[in-house]
């Protein structure tokens, strides 16, 4: 359970405020108008920004003072997801720990999931060598790997095209969604939430709301949401 | 291992220590080069002392005295040994020297000696050096006449640059400030030292550079080449008396008396032609090498006393400042 | 966008070590300076000389500074964005005249543009008059020789850390790369650049007064050597010494202000390929400006292989010894620069910026004199010769080395830093696994920078050299100082080729893997 509480959240002249209770499991979207603080809050549950007031638990567990590193949570941005100077495996193999030496074990439990996300044989490759979409696998990999219960995903797949994207949505809600971990996902796309999110949460005007059921948000959407959806 | 390496070491150092009384003489850079006077000197000694002489290089002879100074009373040297006439009254200053008490016989040097703290090892005339071709002026005023091009050393960073400005002023008096206004144009540039001088001369950058009559006797003997002439100027040539001076904090008294003794032997003085091409202060048993410079008459010898040259020193450099300034 | 302001300190790279180098640094050039002062334990006012002196100074380091940032950023341009045969091995040939001791360099110079020079003697034959190379233009001639090559080298730097996808998003777009791309780009490295040859200009010496011409070209490092040397008045070279610290800091402030930092971003490490500056006359015009900044620094350079050659066969056997232990003092010196460089790159910040440029502003003989004098009542200076050594030239070679780090440090940051903080990689392992590969270039360019500035330097040694524990640059002076000159020469040639054997082994292994 992931719980906000009175969390204020400032950045320059930006506020954005939340009080949510998002119950563990499944894929929620995070909709809402461009500049709207989607971001702000999920580098706020990740650790990268300190709240104004408020908390963020997790499980009952407050979050304040851990550093990103050592939350539940695993993030991925809009890009820079894998460091190019590392293989691929040894990119995934981050999850497991800060060393890039694994065990037979390791590296099994590495080639298992690159498998998964149809990356099996690419793990020598570096990611410059990688088509976007890939890419995209290979920090999905990592993440799987990473076995935290918590997954933010900030907008991974806007680069990719529609076909791709469907593709890695389909593979977060097969395999990440798999283990009762929670998703957030940022999106732009109502068409992404209704593909894979039951529940969506509404960032706009400076408040987040929701969750709500996504097929109710988008067939009678709020008034904040309804202009960015261009209803 | 570090306990077994430490014994052998121990006991090569133990007797050294022990036994043999040491010498410790400061010196400039040059003396004690493979090719300088340093090991010649260094091999005599010690088969006559029983003792361990040992030089330690510091620099030109103005850095001798600064890091003399620096050191203060409780320095490690027990004789300094290269400081020349324009650095000595500043060097008696510093009460650090005991006398000698030595009355060497210094047969070579053109002028009367008795200063109580320093004994002369070499000398040298000042002189510009240029090719055997290039025409030769006979005074500074020629020079200053003419159309030839010098370079020099900087007065306040170099001893030979020093002894350029002592020159002048010992030739010239209050008609200093003319001269070097009349040499400006004959100036191409002032390095910081010697080498940087003598090195823009052979690279063909001035016709003539400041340095020693005895120069050209290094190409002679050393590269046989004849190709390279000191001027001689009739003012007469200001000299340079390099000296050593007992430290007076030493330990080792005696030892150092006899190390300025020795200096002026035979033995030392018939090395110095060839190692610091210098003129030795008493003749060598041989006579001097064949092909080396000839001492100018004794009356073309100019030198200020060591006080003078101290006194003179900051007026004459701030004239000679103020002359190349324009 | 929430990375943008972080107002949270999050954990990053050890922060630690950088105030320790910071400590060391500050300790190292300030410390030897108060001993100097302390020692002359009375005040000075500088007199009209020094004020013309303090004139001179600044004018031709500033002149020669501008001149020279001015001439590097084509040639960068130029060598940025053409590829062609031989291209490494110029780049690390364009180095050398940086690393070379004054007086090798300075009769390299000469015998191209000095009176007998190639330059003059072409004139000559063409029935010109003779150019002059001695007085103010030829200290700042001198000057741009030196540093041209280090300018061109730090901001071929700034353009080789553009990421390939910006170049590819220009040409897209057909976007001017110059007003896009390279304007941002020079804006944050010209003026480090600008500071750092301005300081370097700052305390020359020999330069300044062998091609000065005359005590018009006095500068405040002759004064000082003046005051230490001649009139033995340690609190005169204190106080000199301390107004040369207070224009560093003062310009070091300056440059901070003036810089913008680049925002650039990551990239997956393409290959960078240009689609701009492809028209005939935009390759002529770049051919042109590598030609002719080869020719001006590889033509002097030359001649020290002429003049050296013959020289070779004269060098007495303990020439080889000296080389050994100049190059054991430019190994060891290099992993200490190395190491306090990337600990205050680490750190950032105007700390490490003010610490790393520091050491430009002391001048060698004043950090010599101070240094002996803490030494001396715990140890013998003859002692610890070679270890004093290795400090002073590891400590001068700090600023060059923290330059090339600290902004590469900081784009590895900004564009890893994110990933590298959620992955948990904090500490030694952020460095081990983001940072280090991510620095390789120019870890590899600042030890080889280090290791040859530290080869050819003569450094504080003279004062605490004795008997025969000489390195390369001083055996090949006192050769010079006992009128043998070629022998000199072949030591000069030596020194060239050990300098830049070094610098290129290190450059050369920063850059394998990645593309150069």
């Amino acid at each position: 359970m992931l719980t906000l509480e009175a969390l204020r959240l400032r950045q320059g002249g930006f506020a954005l405020a939340a009080d949510a209770e998002v119950p563990p499991g499944g894929i929620v979207a995070i909709v809402g108008p461009s500049g709207g603080g989607k971001s702000t809050l999920l580098s706020a549950i990740a650790g990268f920004l300190a709240p104004e007031a408020g908390t963020v638990r997790w499980d009952g567990r407050d979050l304040a003072g851990l550093p990103p590193g050592e939350r539940p949570v695993s993030i991925l941005f809009q890009d820079g997801n894998l460091f190019p100077h590392l293989t691929v495996a040894q990119n995934v193999g981050l999850a497991l720990g800060p060393r890039l030496r694994l065990s037979a074990e390791q590296a099994g439990r590495v080639d298992t999931v690159l498998s998964l996300v149809g990356l099996a044989g690419r793990g020598d490759d570096r990611p410059g060598q990688l088509s976007g979409g890939q890419q995209s696998r290979a920090a999905l990999a990592r993440v799987l790997l990473s076995g935290r219960p918590l997954i933010l995903l900030d907008e991974p797949f806007a680069a990719l095209g529609p076909a791709l994207k469907d593709e890695m949505l389909d593979l977060v809600a097969g395999e990440l969604a798999a283990d009762g971990r929670l998703i957030l996902m940022v999106s732009h796309d109502p068409q992404d939430a209704l593909r894979v999110a039951e529940r969506t949460m509404i960032v706009a005007d400076g408040r987040v709301s929701g969750p709500l059921a996504t097929a109710e948000v988008m067939a009678d959407p709020p008034p904040a949401l309804k202009a960015y959806l261009g209803r | 291992m570090r306990r077994f390496l430490a014994l052998p070491l121990a006991l090569l150092a133990a007797p050294a220590l022990a036994q043999t009384p040491e010498l410790v003489v400061y010196t400039y850079d040059s003396f004690d080069t493979e090719w300088g006077p340093g090991p010649i000197v260094e091999a005599a000694f010690e088969a006559e002392c029983g003792c361990d002489l040992r030089f330690v290089a510091a620099g030109d002879g103005a850095a001798l005295l600064s890091r003399l100074q620096l050191e203060g009373p409780s320095t490690e040297a027990d004789v300094i040994l290269g400081l020349d006439t324009a650095l000595t009254a500043a060097a008696a200053d510093t009460g650090l020297f005991a006398p000698h008490g030595l009355s060497p016989e210094m047969d070579l040097l053109p002028v009367a000696w008795d200063d109580p703290l320093f004994v002369p090892f070499d000398w040298g005339y000042f002189a510009f050096v240029a090719d055997a071709g290039t025409e030769a002026p006979a005074t500074f005023r020629e020079l200053a006449d003419s159309d030839l091009s010098i370079v020099i050393e900087d007065p306040r960073s170099s001893t030979p640059g020093l002894g350029l400005l002592l020159w002048v002023e010992a030739a010239y008096g209050d008609e200093a400030g003319a001269i070097w206004e009349g040499l400006a144009d004959n100036i191409v540039t002032v390095t910081p030292g010697w080498t940087e001088a003598y090195n823009l001369f052979l690279e063909g950058e001035a016709d003539a550079v400041l340095s020693y009559t005895t120069s050209p006797s290094y190409h002679v003997i050393a590269e046989e080449d004849d190709g390279k002439v000191a001027w001689t100027f009739d003012e007469g040539h200001y000299m340079q008396i390099e000296v050593a001076g007992i430290v007076a904090g030493t330990d080792q008294p005696d030892l150092a008396r006899d190390f300025l003794a020795f200096m002026t032997t035979d033995a030392a003085q018939s090395a110095i032609p060839t190692t610091n091409w210098m003129f030795p202060v008493a003749t060598p048993s041989d006579g001097l090498p064949e092909g080396f410079a000839e001492p100018l008459p004794a009356d073309a010898a100019l030198l200020l006393p060591p006080q003078e040259a101290q006194a003179v020193r900051d007026p004459a450099l701030e004239t000679w400042r103020t002359a190349l300034s324009r | 966008m929430a990375h943008r302001a972080q107002p949270l300190r999050l954990p990053g790279p050890p922060r630690v070590p950088g105030a320790v180098a910071a400590a060391l640094v500050a300790g190292l050039v300030l410390g030897p300076l108060a001993a100097v002062a302390l020692r002359a334990g009375g005040g000075f006012a500088p007199g009209p000389a020094d004020w013309a002196a303090l004139r001179f100074t600044v004018t031709q380091a500033a002149v020669s500074a501008g001149l020279s940032v001015l001439l590097a950023v084509p040639v960068a341009r130029a060598l940025a964005r053409r590829r062609f045969p031989g291209r490494a091995a110029l780049v690390t040939l364009l180095g050398a005249p940086f690393l070379l001791p004054v007086i090798v360099a300075v009769l390299g110079l000469l015998a191209v543009f000095g009176r007998g020079g190639i330059l003059n003697s072409a004139l000559g034959l063409a029935g010109v008059d003779p150019v002059s190379i001695y007085g103010f233009r030829g200290v700042v001639l001198a000057h741009v020789f030196f540093n041209l090559p280090l300018a061109t080298r730090l901001i071929l730097q700034g353009w080789l850390a553009i990421p390939a996808e910006r170049f590819r998003l220009a040409a897209s777009l057909n976007a001017p790369v110059g007003r896009l791309l390279e304007a941002p780009m020079l804006r944050a490295v010209v003026p480090g650049t600008l500071l750092l040859i301005f300081l370097l200009c700052l305390t020359s010496f020999a330069v300044a007064l062998t091609l000065g011409g005359g005590p018009r070209a006095t500068t405040v490092e002759l004064a000082i050597y003046q005051a230490l040397r001649f009139d033995f008045a340690p609190g005169r070279a204190a106080a000199l010494a301390l107004v040369q610290v207070a224009l560093c800091l003062a310009g070091t402030l300056l440059a901070l202000k003036i810089a913008l930092p680049s925002a650039f971003g990551g990239g997956l490490d393409r290959r960078v390929q240009r689609w701009d500056a492809r028209g005939p006359l935009w390759r002529a015009v770049d051919a042109g400006v590598i030609g002719a900044a080869a020719l001006f620094l590889l033509a002097p350079l030359a001649m020290v292989v002429a003049r050296g050659a013959p020289g070779l066969a004269d060098l007495p056997p303990s020439i080889w010894a000296a080389a050994l232990r100049s190059l054991a003092v430019a190994l060891v010196s290099a992993a200490l620069t190395v190491a306090l460089a990337l600990a205050l790159a680490l750190r950032g910040g105007r700390l490490a910026t003010v610490a790393g440029t520091l050491p430009l502003a002391v001048s060698a003989l004043v950090l010599g004199t101070g240094l002996f004098l803490i030494v001396r009542p715990v140890v013998s200076p003859l002692d610890v010769a070679l270890p004093v050594t290795v400090l002073v030239n590891a400590l001068m070679s700090v600023p060059f080395a923290t330059a090339a780090l600290v902004p590469a440090v900081a784009s590895a940051e900004a564009a890893h830093g994110r990933l590298a903080t959620s992955l948990g990689l904090t500490g030694w392992p952020r460095l081990r696994l983001v940072l280090l590969p991510r620095l390789r270039r120019p870890l590899g360019f600042a030890a080889g920078l280090a290791a040859a500035l530290s080869m050819g330097d003569l450094g504080v040694i003279a004062l605490f050299a004795g008997e025969r524990q000489e390195t390369l640059p001083l055996a090949m002076y006192r050769l010079m100082g006992a009128y043998r000159m070629e022998a000199a020469a072949g030591a000069g040639l030596l020194l060239l080729a050990l300098t830049l054997a070094l610098f290129w082994i290190f450059d050369r292994g920063g850059r394998v893997g990645a593309d150069a």
